[in-house]
């Protein structure tokens, strides 16, 4: 089947993500990151954070609702059962504490067929309440037996 | 003490994550994907058996680029990672790396998840601001 690109160019309403202290500390535990600033709001303070600070890779709890609805959108036509992620990047600008609202924008950059396969990349960019960038995110998913 | 000069290793990491790190990875996460958590479902797709989350593997990755920049979240600029293979629990991972790129506190390294002798993450590039 030939590949699908109509998405391409296509932007999804902003989604919105309040951070929460005992999801750092959730997600920093699996992870292993063991920072007291992850878990402490006085040790994140003394550090200069305004509250308990996510660890960088958080990302991907404030950024689920904004990609989620992406990769089943009917424009997008992506191949679900035969997807596998790709490659990824995170860009960091300021930190993410406790207490913020994140509000993440997604847009399709690219869908492409080669060598049989189909490569769907998304940016999000992800704004903190007083819209400073907190993370830009290049999402590469690759969808196994696409034809040009 | 940070490795800052060029070609110069970093001390990575070993983790051996447990049975139920896939289900406490999901419920963190937010990505419950059958494959990562159902072993019969991971199965009747074709794969060995559960695997782990690669974003999860990217995190062991970002901490490795962390830790090596002093530990400060503040310190992990940039991180760019492939996904070439599947991982188990219940597996040893190990990520190491060394520094491709320096410019005073400015440092770029390269690093490489492995689970045995499979590339689980390569081509990973981290830009860390040294303390």
């Amino acid at each position: 089947m030939a590949i699908k690109t109509d998405a391409v160019g296509k932007s999804w309403p902003a989604h919105e993500y309040e951070v929460g202290r005992e999801k750092i500390r959730e997600y920093a535990q699996v992870i292993g990151f063991d920072n007291p600033v992850h878990f402490d709001a006085e040790a994140a303070r003394a550090a200069g954070f305004r509250n308990v600070v996510a660890p960088p890779m958080f990302v991907v709890v404030y950024t689920a609702g904004a990609m989620g609805p992406v990769l089943f959108d009917p424009d997008v036509a992506l191949n679900f059962a035969a997807m596998v992620h790709g490659a990824q990047e995170f860009e960091w600008g300021e930190s993410v504490v406790s207490g913020d609202l994140i509000s993440t924008t997604t847009t399709c950059k690219e869908i492409y067929a080669k060598a049989g396969k189909g490569f769907y990349v998304f940016e999000t960019e992800s704004v903190n309440q007083n819209g400073d960038l907190v993370c830009r995110a290049t999402w590469t998913n690759i969808v196994r037996g696409v034809e040009e | 003490m940070s490795a800052t000069a060029k070609g110069e290793k970093i001390a990575g990491l070993k983790v051996t994550p447990d049975k139920y790190v896939p289900h406490r990875y999901a419920g963190a996460s937010g990505d419950f994907n059958p494959i990562h958590i159902d072993a019969d479902f991971a199965q009747m797709v074709g794969l060995p058996g559960a695997i782990l989350h690669g974003l999860y593997v990217m995190g062991l990755v970002a901490k490795a680029a962390n830790d090596e920049a002093g530990g400060d979240p503040r310190a992990l600029k940039r991180l760019s990672v492939q996904f070439r293979g599947m991982s188990f629990p219940e597996q040893e991972i190990e990520v190491t790396g060394e520094v491709i790129e320096a410019d005073g506190a400015d440092v770029t390294f390269d690093l490489v998840a492995t689970q045995g002798e499979n590339q689980v993450i390569r081509n990973a590039t981290a830009d860390v601001t040294v303390a």
